[in-house]
């Protein structure tokens, strides 16, 4: 068996996570008990977890508007981030940053970004630290398709390979950009060949396989960790919700996300993966969807009950004056 | 529902109509009257290259919603996502035979399209001595309330205002949206528009003919004699709101709306102070070097003599908008804060 149990059981265990973890955003921001705007990452979790689950604390990742899914491959406490985009003070970010702005600095989880393209230069500041304090640590920047056209994106990219930064560039290529066509925006058939134009190695891997999205992001990781300098990863995958929560996705095809949910379900693809090779069985997975069942219920409870932010001390905290 | 506008009256059919309808009509008659004004932006129309439905977006507040349909992708041209490339486009454009609106989603987008507006498009007539013009529009929307925190919640007016080349404009009510926008499409320098999120669904009474309101002209909600408060944009709601409730104790407010915060109608703002003596003045943005700041200042360069009182400035914190509904909450101007103001400079 090419993988351990224990790797395959914790890589089942986070996926499922996050699936719970944004279905539940999804039923308590309808609910009226998430304020805001919130970007599920629900379709996509084989690659968060594929990208996440070697790093160690010390390595360094960057998200986007769409980070549930990257904080919790990361490690972040799941009770910690429910009551982050509840609004609540004993969040991660004490209620300050809400689902577009989760950062757990422990955790090498530098923070959700609410500027598409706010990300990958920052990320190239990690990678450099790295290199120049000599520490070995990695640093990743999950980005969007609609990311990749943004000027910052192109600058950080073409830096990295300019400097060899241990940066590995990941690109979650759902098909949209918000609501138009990632190809449409996209002015060449190909982002991965675009990106190798900078001068990286670059591959496109089907994002819905975790097997595949592993492999290809454990070498790349390998190679900035040894010096080898940065790596673009193209992962196609499917977003199962809107751009937003509550994002009517008139332009969707008809049936389109129903077809992708029987489909392309990265979830299923493990489990029926898994199942057919004999490395896990069914029972196994399903206890665990159980346990998290449980734990997401937890989350959402604590959240709940989790105090409020008292704006008499906490609007004017975490500055360093005052007016 | 009447607008709290102060422009002659216009003859003809009125509607009562959204802050955003009001863009929209704007936008969309100018079109049709002009084929040199083209919309370019992220999901200004949506569902470019998607197989679900054309338009499905007109801009993430629906404000350019219908123009697609009319005036087809060639003249409402979705972008990638690329605010410098978009706002660089716009500005070139411009100085090449258009008359482009670009749309910046969140204002605070401004951020990856800075040096494209400030050291580009604002500079170009001054610099060139005169001979290059640019007429091209920025909307964006501004500021809190959506619990949509600290990247998407910003109100950055002052910033723009600081910088040479740009004027500013921030509506209040959907009658001066519609004729401020007429404006700014027709205006031959760089226009940043800015619309408050919250005010979106607000109504009012609005001439369905075209009709443009100048620039640098104040607009008088409410007339009174004891105190100046001048407000903008969204502000506006609260400086009324605390009109109205001041006005049933026998306090009259002179409330003053600028509409356009460069240029500035500071006149306005003098002669009302030379008869109330008091002034508040209410923003949302940040204090320091901030339009509440900027008004205060011009009112005690010029107005001195004329004050009675200490002015009052009513504004957000020094801090990024808060994201927890709490926080924002207290972190926003609103009723209370303005009358706690009025009251200060009257020594009531």
């Amino acid at each position: 068996m090419p993988y351990q149990e224990e790797f395959l059981l914790r890589a089942y265990r986070s996926m499922r996570t996050i699936r719970e973890f944004e279905e539940r955003c999804i039923a308590e921001f309808m609910g009226g008990n998430v304020p805001g705007f919130v970007h599920a990452s629900n379709g996509q979790e084989a690659i968060a977890v594929a990208a996440c689950i070697d790093l160690s604390d010390s390595d360094i990742i960057g998200s986007t508007h769409r980070g549930h899914g990257h904080c919790i491959a990361k490690g972040c406490d799941i009770g910690g981030m429910m009551k982050e985009i509840m609004g609540r003070s004993t969040g991660l970010c004490k209620g300050k940053g809400g689902s577009m702005h989760i950062a757990d600095i422990d955790k090498g989880m530098l923070g959700a970004n609410a500027i598409v393209g706010g990300g990958p230069p920052l990320v190239n500041g990690a990678a450099l630290a790295s290199k120049t304090l000599g520490t070995k640590n990695v640093a990743l920047s999950f980005n969007g398709d609609g990311s990749a056209n943004q000027g910052t994106a192109m600058e950080a990219m073409n830096m990295a390979v300019v400097l060899q930064l241990p940066h590995v560039f990941i690109y979650e290529n759902n098909g949209y950009a918000e609501g138009t066509a990632a190809n449409y925006g996209l002015g060449c058939d190909s982002l991965t060949d675009r990106n190798a134009g900078f001068g990286m190695p670059a591959e496109c891997v089907d994002g819905n396989d975790f097997f595949a999205t592993y492999e290809a992001i454990k070498v790349a990781t390998q190679r900035a960790r040894d010096g080898g300098g940065p790596t673009s990863i193209e992962a196609k995958c499917v977003r199962f919700d809107g751009h937003f929560i509550g994002d009517p996705q008139l332009y969707r095809g008809k049936d389109e996300v129903k077809n992708a949910r029987k489909n392309q379900d990265c979830l299923k693809i493990f489990r029926d993966r898994v199942i057919k090779e004999g490395w896990l069985k069914a029972a196994a997975m399903n206890a665990i969807d159980k346990e998290i069942k449980a734990e997401i219920e937890q989350a959402v409870a604590d959240g709940l009950a989790a105090p409020h932010p008292d704006p008499a001390t906490d609007l004017m905290s975490d500055v360093y004056c005052s007016y | 529902m009447t607008n709290n506008s102060n422009n002659a009256q216009v003859t003809g059919k009125t509607s009562i109509k959204t802050y955003r309808d009001a863009i929209n009509d704007a936008i969309r008659e100018e079109m049709r009257r002009d084929p040199t004004v083209i919309v370019l932006g992220e999901e200004v129309s949506g569902g470019a290259g998607c197989d679900g439905e054309d338009d499905a977006y007109g801009g993430v507040f629906g404000v350019t919603k219908g123009l697609m349909p009319e005036f087809g992708r060639e003249r409402v041209i979705d972008t990638p996502i690329s605010e410098a490339a978009i706002i660089g486009a716009a500005a070139g454009a411009a100085n090449n035979g258009l008359r482009p609106i670009a749309e910046l989603m969140f204002f605070d987008f401004i951020g990856v399209s800075f040096d494209q507006i400030f050291n580009q498009a604002a500079k170009f007539r001054y610099m060139f001595g005169g001979k290059s013009k640019t007429p091209m529009v920025i909307r964006g929307t501004v500021g809190g309330g959506w619990r949509a925190g600290a990247q998407h919640s910003s109100m950055l007016h002052s910033i723009v205002t600081h910088i040479a080349g740009l004027k500013v404009v921030m509506p209040s009510n959907a009658y001066d949206a519609k004729g401020l926008m007429v404006q700014a499409i027709r205006d031959d320098d760089p226009v940043i528009f800015l619309e408050h999120k919250v005010m979106y669904d607000n109504e009012c009474e609005v001439p369905d003919e075209q009709y443009a309101i100048p620039f640098g002209e104040a607009a008088f909600p409410r007339q009174g004699k004891d105190v100046t408060i001048v407000a903008i944009s969204n502000m506006v709601t609260h400086a009324i709101a605390a009109a109205d409730i001041l006005a049933q104790e026998g306090i009259s407010c002179d409330v003053i709306d600028p509409r356009t915060v460069s240029p500035m109608d500071d006149e306005a703002i003098l002669e009302s102070v030379e008869v109330t003596g008091r002034l508040v003045v209410v923003d949302e943005g940040n204090p320091r070097c901030g339009l509440a700041s900027d008004i205060a200042g011009i009112v005690a360069e010029k107005g001195f003599h004329s004050l009675r009182a200490p002015i009052r400035t009513v504004t957000a914190p020094h801090t990024p908008v808060p994201f927890a509904p709490e926080l924002e909450d207290a972190y926003l101007p609103n009723v209370d804060k303005v009358l706690a103001a009025v009251r200060e400079v009257l020594g009531a």
